[in-house]
């Protein structure tokens, strides 16, 4: 009998586009909310974003599934942090146990492609990008999934910094202003909305500052 | 007499029926200092009286936060009652993580009881020194439940436990009927007073006593100090207005225009059963 090939997977791509910006007292999050499988659509209303702690936000996209049992089993490690700890986790600390958390499945890995956005203990905006297999780096910007391809060299366009070898040293978030920041963002989506077919619908967009969160929606092109 | 013959051991029954290690448990518990705990149609209130080992260290943390729905008051060995704090606490997580929603308070409190029993029945253990008051909220409404080292529980309208814990049972005996309309505040307030039942004449203070509140629409928390001392502040006035009071055992309803709120009325007391568990 010639060796046969797996007729099954046990992951599914649910598309989306994820992206987050660091700001010097703000983070911008943003997915879309389209959930596809192959060719069809199948909800035009999902939120891709979870709030994890008080000032930390995950945007996630890959197979829903395991981004919900993901967000689930960081949510429930966060309420034991609290329990010990008295206190919310920081970012970075999240940053670290979420980096933890997907190495732990390393040979059978969340199909989850995560951007982790937030203030850090000083205030100061911060976002830190992941592979599905917790590989991670904090940046100033990000963004990960089906559109990052064309909304990455786009970012990086507006938002990269010169060289780090050009002295001094450049902080790893954007000069940009809040308001700006969330424009950059409706902008990034709308063009990734014209040539991702997986992008598109309705944009959600989370911002932290030191007043707290807030959300925000806009409408995406629906093809 | 025969107490000591048969009390080695936790599985050794005595020839009356007895476990005297689950009851020498039981006496470890009344040693711990009081905590009470009260319950509305809508809100539980739970108290206790902090005990620090000197005037250098800080109190004893006897207030447990399991989940926003669920709390726990303890008497008796602390270390004990972090230790279930931490397992109930696992549980509540565990459950919310299968099944999306709270898990309901009486199922918990089995699951506390039934780990209690493993105790007086394992040659190798020995029962937990700690009384536990859990009180918590689900889609049935407000409970509070004693666990107690035994392996029993009991669903109480409100309770104490611990050293001198009688003076608040006796008050909240008095005043029980009236709690389920109870309004928040007007709880709290009979917690304290309750408190003050078993410090036995020394003053009120908001450092020596801690109290908490879960309810509908209020996640369960502690209240900070100032809150307090400020509700004991509003007592003081009331009883200073009355005459010198600082009678322990609520003898301060007798006093004339008791329309403060929290006086209390004389009344019968209850029975303490015979052997614990049998209660």
């Amino acid at each position: 009998m010639p060796k046969q090939q797996a007729n099954w997977s046990p992951y599914d791509n649910n598309g989306g586009s994820c992206v987050a910006v660091a700001g010097a007292d703000y983070c911008v999050i943003a997915a879309d909310t389209r959930m596809s499988t192959g060719y069809i659509i199948l909800t035009r209303d999902y939120s891709k974003i979870c709030k994890l702690a008080d000032k930390c936000v995950m945007a996630s996209s890959g197979f829903q599934a395991d981004v919900k049992a993901l967000q689930k089993h960081l949510a429930a490690r966060h309420l034991i942090y609290q329990h010990q700890h008295s206190k919310q986790m920081s970012c970075p600390a999240m940053a670290q146990l979420l980096s933890n958390t997907l190495y732990y499945k390393r040979f059978f890995p969340y199909y989850s492609f995560n951007v982790l956005g937030g203030l850090d203990n000083e205030g100061k905006g911060c976002v830190f990008t992941y592979d599905a297999v917790g590989s991670y780096e904090k940046v100033g910007y990000s963004s990960q999934g089906s559109g990052s391809t064309l909304i990455m060299p786009f970012l990086d366009n507006q938002l990269k910094s010169p060289s780090p070898l050009l002295l001094p040293v450049q902080d790893a978030v954007t000069p940009l202003a809040e308001a700006e920041a969330v424009d950059l963002v409706k902008t990034v989506f709308a063009s990734a909305s014209e040539r991702d077919i997986y992008t598109g619908d309705k944009l959600e967009i989370v911002v932290i500052n030191a007043d707290g969160i807030r959300r925000e929606y806009m409408d995406l092109r629906k093809d | 007499m025969f107490r000591n013959q048969y009390d080695t051991d936790v599985t050794t029954w005595s020839p009356a029926g007895r476990l005297f290690q689950v009851e020498y448990a039981m006496e470890a518990m009344k040693q711990g200092s009081a905590a009470i705990g009260l319950r509305s149609k809508t809100h539980v209130v739970l108290g206790c009286v902090n005990k620090a080992n000197s005037e250098l260290s800080s109190h004893q943390k006897k207030i447990f936060k399991v989940d926003d729905h669920i709390g726990l008051a303890i008497a008796g060995l602390t270390a004990d009652g972090r230790v279930l704090s931490r397992y109930m606490r696992n549980e509540c997580i565990n459950y919310n993580f299968t099944y999306e929603s709270p898990l309901p308070v009486g199922r918990l409190v089995v699951q506390l009881a039934d780990k209690a029993q493993v105790c007086t029945q394992r040659s190798w253990k020995r029962p937990y020194g700690v009384g536990l008051l859990v009180a918590g909220l689900d889609e049935s409404g407000a409970h509070l439940y004693y666990n107690c080292p035994s392996g029993n529980y009991f669903e109480y309208q409100a309770f104490a436990i611990g050293s001198r814990s009688q003076a608040a049972k006796t008050y909240l005996e008095r005043r029980f009927e009236n709690f389920t309309d109870s309004s928040r505040d007007d709880l709290v307030k009979d917690a304290i007073t309750a408190i003050r039942e078993t410090l036995q004449g020394e003053t009120l203070k908001s450092s020596i006593c801690t109290i908490a509140v879960v309810g509908v629409g209020e996640p369960f928390h502690i209240l900070d100090q100032g809150t307090v001392q400020q509700i004991i502040d509003t007592f003081e006035i009331a009883a200073e207005q009355e005459g010198p009071a600082a009678e322990p055992d609520a003898a301060t309803g007798r006093d004339t225009a008791a329309e403060q709120g929290t006086a209390a009325d004389q009344g019968g007391s209850t029975d303490e059963g015979v052997a614990p568990m049998d209660i």
